[in-house]
């Protein structure tokens, strides 16, 4: 079983198509969608938890790929600004994944980006903004 | 007892014992207060949070011909500031915002950028684009000025805040069914969180709570550099109820600092956007107690487990003014990262880095250490728990 989290990005032509349909039905593979919207320039942005046997998983992504989706792993998306925290903590009852959590003894705010789900309900209430997203 | 001249004599000497707040909690628990009070001379304090109540002048230099600021309008990077002054003279406030900033008319607005933002990039060195319009007279016969300015080559740059460094702070709940944003963070709905703001046994007032030490006069870490407290600070509120160890229960004291901007440090006078709310500017505030008896130290060395304050509700009863508190919690709970509020298990979030105070008390001990920093006598006492000095709120009046 692999089991990852990935962002998809649809070109404008294929926001209209049953493409995760296809990973179920073709594939066999499980979804979990975490987020997805339609931009403004009509591109489909959508983060999913996809699991299922290795060589299915290594099928569904050639397939997706072969229709135009561009994949990227999702924990390059969201990244904390070392410069610009501070290590308050007051994302932390945010996060609701425990991503963001207080190491006891030195105070600091730990930033496990496996566990980040990039709901991105921390960027805008970081008060120094130190949480960019880079989809 | 020692004096304030004989710890100058043993910082001069290089023979000065300075500990930290938190590093005094575990000395007095293990030796007392008496032993530890003949053994150390100093003990640091410090907190790194937001505090609006900030600002910073500026003398920026005559422009040839000259103009007059004052009467006019004046901005720094788009951000409005004060210019009733003389000439030359202006005042940032942290909280400004540029005019056209949407402020919260697309709600919650994301106030990117303001006046605390400007403080941070002026200390960083960074060049600011300075506009100003005046009217124009016969001795400053100029009437609009676009020019940059930077820190190093201004006149005066001096960080003044009028209340910064509060002794205790509220822990903000939202009881309502939608989310809320306030000054102390986003407040998820139905305690879905609760944010407090304050280093606890590492603040400076929570460490002196009589104002024994610390008063008007007084040397401090301030921004990086070298300050001074100038007054109390406004809201100043020394009354509250106290527990037996005299620390307040509820937000009480608090300072008005100043200093010599062009000694501090960005990364201790960081701009902040408030969800909601607004701009502000974190300020880096570490304070010297000088260990005079050994009632100092016992006061120094009260711990978080016997810091308490209040839960106050956000979505009604602070902005509508109605004093009461949902319950009283100490900051050794609300560092655990849960507390009981209602029967319910709510996450605790701090808005003040607890980690960057202890840099704060560190770095201030260690320029003791090295005699780079002496303490200095206060020259007046700020207001004490007796004076009946008090904290009102506004009494209106209908307009005639």
């Amino acid at each position: 079983m692999t089991t990852k989290k990935i962002v998809l990005h649809f070109p404008h032509r294929l926001v209209d198509q049953p493409i995760v349909y296809r990973l179920v039905k073709d594939f066999d593979l499980k979804f979990n969608i975490l987020k997805a919207h339609v931009t403004p320039e009509e591109e489909g942005l959508m983060v999913l938890e996809l699991s299922g046997k290795r060589e299915n998983f290594a099928k569904g992504v050639e397939y997706l790929g072969s229709c135009g989706v561009k994949i990227q792993p999702l924990s390059q998306d969201v990244t904390r600004n070392e410069k610009k925290c501070t290590h308050c903590g007051v994302c932390v009852p945010i996060c609701p994944t425990d991503a963001l959590v207080i190491e006891p003894d030195t105070r600091k705010v730990i930033f496990y980006n496996n566990k980040c789900i990039a709901c991105e309900l921390c960027v805008k209430i970081c008060p120094t903004r130190a949480m960019e997203v880079h989809f | 007892m020692k004096t304030i001249k004989e710890i100058n004599d043993k910082i001069k000497k290089g023979q000065v014992v300075a500990v930290t707040a938190e590093e005094v909690i575990e000395l007095v628990a293990k030796k007392g207060a008496k032993k530890a009070a003949e053994e150390v001379d100093v003990v640091t304090t410090g907190t790194f949070g937001p505090m609006c109540s900030s600002g910073a002048y500026f003398n920026i230099g005559h422009s040839k011909p000259k103009i007059k600021l004052g009467g006019g309008t004046c901005t720094l990077n788009d951000v409005p500031v004060y210019a009733g002054f003389a000439a030359v003279d202006i005042y940032l406030g942290a909280t400004a915002l540029p005019d056209d900033d949407p402020r919260n008319k697309v709600y919650p607005g994301e106030f990117k950028y303001g006046g605390g933002h400007v403080i941070n990039e002026i200390v960083a060195g960074k060049d600011i684009r300075l506009s100003a319009v005046a009217y124009g007279t016969d001795c400053y016969p100029r009437k609009k000025l676009e020019t940059y300015i930077n820190i190093k080559d201004i006149n005066e740059a001096v960080l003044f805040n009028m209340r910064n460094c509060y002794q205790n702070y509220n822990v903000a709940v939202n009881l309502s069914d939608k989310a809320i944003h306030t000054y102390m963070g986003t407040l998820k709905p139905n305690l879905g969180n609760a944010n407090y703001c304050s280093a606890g046994q590492l603040s400076p007032l929570l460490k002196d709570p009589y104002y024994k030490t610390i008063g008007i006069g007084t040397k401090i870490f301030l921004g990086g550099g070298v300050g001074f407290v100038a007054w109390q600070g406004t809201q100043h509120n020394p009354g509250v109820a106290r527990k037996e160890n005299g620390v307040p229960q509820a937000p009480a004291g608090t300072i008005a600092v100043i200093g010599d901007l062009k000694q501090m440090k960005p990364e201790w006078l960081a701009g902040t956007s408030m969800l909601g709310y607004g701009v502000s500017l974190i300020v880096g505030i570490g304070v010297p107690i000088p260990v005079l008896s050994e009632e100092t130290i016992r006061y120094a060395a009260v711990p978080d487990k016997e810091i308490y304050t209040q839960i106050v509700d956000y979505s009604s009863s602070y902005p509508q003014g109605v004093p009461g508190s949902l319950g009283e919690v100490n900051y050794a709970q609300l560092k655990s990262g849960k507390i009981t509020v209602q029967g319910k298990q709510v996450p605790t979030g701090n808005l003040s880095s607890y980690s960057k105070a202890r840099e704060i008390a560190e770095e201030l001990k260690s320029w003791i250490k090295k005699g780079d920093f002496l303490l200095t006598e206060p020259v007046a006492k700020l207001p004490g728990a007796e004076s009946g000095y008090a904290f009102k709120p506004l009494k209106e009046r209908p307009l005639v």
